[in-house]
């Protein structure tokens, strides 16, 4: 170690300097407080010996000079003073020094002191050293964090959230957001909003949400239905996430034409929905679990719907909104959030509302949580701009005039599910698309008569107790395991108008007997009794999807007929 | 302080305690309180009698217990909520996937 001895009395310097260089160190010398700040700046001791008084500048003051040039440098300054009283004694410490020796110095003590501040420098330049490289460390992960976030941006927030009848804040705990704002325009019109919420925050938060928007925007962009997107995303994240991550979720539909959403809420706060004039029309309310938790037997992609009038406002928020905290950690709160909507703010003025109250509610406290606010009114869709729809309706232009003939026979029918199969053909079409669900629930129940009336012959009355419920599905494993003759013949038709409207018409034959349809029809196919006269489930519920359905034949054949765009009051 | 768990005298029933906030930082001890315990239990309570607040990473929590108990044949009760844990759990949803009291 090097050391500095400042004292203008050269004996006791002299005598220091001994003991000081017979116990190892380096020593240098000034010989007044002005000289020692000098030498500190020249030589750079690691620790010094400083007499308190001294001409030219005494020890105490030469003490703070060289302390502030040390800046964040532990140099310890030891006083050397005759001084026994207390108070000089701890007047040298409020000096800026260390810690003080008294003359006559006593061999020992002085060993003793200047080792444990060696042992101080030391832990002191670890320190320095460890801090420094966590903060080049941090750096560096920011900077990365930064160039990912942006191709991150890209991906989450290439919609339309920038549309006029949409207002958004994003505010992200971490460079990150754990919190997901999606937005897109639908090529039938209309748009679909999603508000997510990851567990966590940040990265792992931020990871999650890549294949979730590219799901989100690449289904939407080809017209696939909202339930069919939402039952997509819960399905990758149930297999991407570890179990325990998941994401709450308000998503909506937006239909222009017929003034209303279509909302599922999934684990997220409930939602206003807000009258022109700015008054609070109901709460929206969460009830499903979020994405990512269930199985896709499990999920439940049921939506509610609600009407909005021109000028109507939808708000929707993460968590992080109602669970802001103040300094003294109380929550922002729902009381307080709904106070907002009864405050008679312009509805205009709602929205930088929320965010102002919010804000100043919270101060000077550090946030927990990402926070995020959207709010979404109904407009003409003549009012917006068109641009982000063209743009993604560029991919989208599939076959509109085609005719398919299928048949299945005896050990296809026995090992194989051609629903996958017909629903893909049937999804090239961009128009049918968002009728996935529907058009689904049409083949499913068709192909599925044909199969178990039709080729297997069993009699679906059966079904209508319990007990032969049970009897059914024996029955049916045992004709399946003997079959060995039959065929189901499914036709799919389409034809488009212009590409503006369209017909599209399944045929669904079966080897079967038929049955006596004239009998169970009476006259009028199209009337609700026909409800009560059937024992399939199935047959009600396609007559509501179709737009025509009927029997051919001895009743082994089916045509269903299904147009679009679909009449809204259907 | 914590967490804290004990088996009932039937050795079947784990039950699981939770004071003060149930967020991240309960994660490991909440872990420990169910992992490596005696593979005889069927039944499992947590127990929010003493839990101020919950937090979503505490959801997760909850659900790692489920699949550990063996995912839908899980048999989890949830006992003892205030009002606010309560609308945490409520709003999830998670009175579909546990039984909440």
């Amino acid at each position: 170690m090097k050391i500095l001895i400042a004292d203008d009395n050269v004996s006791d310097r002299l005598l220091l300097n001994k003991i000081i260089s017979k116990q190892g160190h380096d020593v240098i010398e000034a010989e007044n407080g002005k000289h020692a700040i000098d030498r500190y700046v020249k030589d750079c001791p690691d620790i010094i010996l400083m007499d308190v008084l001294m001409p030219e500048l005494n020890g105490k003051e030469a003490a703070k000079e060289i302390k502030r040039l040390a800046g964040e440098d532990l140099v310890p300054i030891i006083f050397l003073t005759s001084l026994i009283d207390a108070q000089s004694l701890a007047d040298c410490l409020e000096a800026g020094g260390d810690d003080f020796l008294t003359k006559p110095y006593n061999h020992i003590i002085l060993k003793a002191k200047i080792d444990a501040f060696v042992r101080m420098r030391k832990m002191h330049a670890t320190l320095q050293k460890q801090r420094d490289t966590i903060v080049e460390n941090n750096q560096h992960m920011l900077h990365e964090q930064h160039v990912a976030k942006a191709v991150f941006d890209n991906v989450a927030h290439s919609g339309c959230l920038d549309a006029s009848n949409i207002k958004y804040m994003l505010s992200p705990l971490a460079v990150f957001n754990g919190d997901v704002l999606l937005a897109a325009r639908k090529p039938s019109g209309g748009m679909h909003v999603f508000l997510g919420d990851f567990t966590g925050h940040g990265l792992p938060a931020a990871i999650g949400a890549m294949p979730m928007a590219e799901i989100f925007y690449g289904m939407t962009a080809k017209g696939f239905a909202l339930r069919d997107i939402l039952r997509e995303i819960n399905l990758k994240l149930k297999s991407i996430l570890p179990i325990g991550f998941f994401c709450c979720a308000a998503v909506v539909d937006l239909s222009f034409t017929k003034r209303s959403i279509s909302m599922w809420m999934g684990g997220v706060p409930d939602c206003y929905l807000i009258s022109e004039e700015g008054k609070k029309l109901k709460s929206l309310r969460s009830h499903h679990l979020p994405l990512g938790v269930l199985s896709s037997e499990q999920f439940d992609d049921e939506m509610t719907e609600h009407s909005m009038e021109d000028g109507d406002r939808l708000f929707m928020w993460s968590d992080g909104i109602v669970e802001a905290r103040d300094e003294k950690g109380e929550m922002f709160g729902e009381d307080r959030l709904q106070a907002i909507f009864k405050d008679n703010f312009a509805p205009d003025e709602l929205f930088a509302a929320v965010q102002e109250r919010v804000s100043v509610f919270v101060g000077e406290s550090e946030r927990d949580d990402d926070t995020t606010l959207i709010e979404l009114m109904m407009v003409e869709e003549s009012e917006l701009d068109l641009s982000s729809l063209n743009m993604q309706q560029g991919t989208v232009k599939g076959p509109s005039d085609w005719k398919m003939d299928y048949e299945l026979g005896v050990d296809s029918l026995k090992h194989f599910n051609p629903l996958p199969l017909l629903m893909h053909i049937m999804m090239e079409v961009p128009a049918l698309r968002s009728m996935g669900g529907q058009l689904f629930t049409v083949v499913a129940e068709l192909f599925s008569n044909a199969f178990e009336h039709g080729v297997l012959r069993l009699n679906s009355q059966l079904k209508s107790t319990p007990s032969g419920f049970a009897e059914y599905y024996q029955l049916r494993q045992q004709r399946l395991d003997e079959l060995t003759e039959g065929y189901v013949k499914v036709s799919m038709l389409h034809s488009s108008e212009s590409g503006s409207s369209g017909v599209f018409n399944l045929i669904i034959e079966d080897s079967g007997l038929g049955f006596d349809y004239q009998a169970k029809f009476t006259q009028d196919p199209d009337h609700v009794q026909i409800e009560n006269k059937f024992s399939g489930r199935g047959i009600p519920l396609i007559y509501s999807l179709c737009h025509s359905l009927e029997y051919l034949g001895c009743g082994n054949k089916v045509r269903a007929e299904i147009h679009w765009p679909q009449k809204i009051d259907k | 302080m914590g967490v804290q768990s004990n088996i009932d005298t039937s050795g079947k029933e784990l039950t699981i305690k939770v004071d003060g906030r149930f967020d991240f930082s309960a994660h490991q001890e909440f872990r420990d309180a169910y992992e490596g315990i005696s593979a005889d239990i069927s039944n499992y309570v947590v127990d929010l009698g003493n839990t101020s607040y919950l937090d979503s990473s505490a959801l997760g929590m909850l659900l790692l217990l489920r699949d550990h108990a063996g995912g839908d044949n899980a048999n989890i009760t949830i006992s003892k909520c205030n009002d606010d844990v309560k609308k945490i759990l409520t709003i999830s949803n998670f009175e579909q996937l546990f039984t909440i009291q």
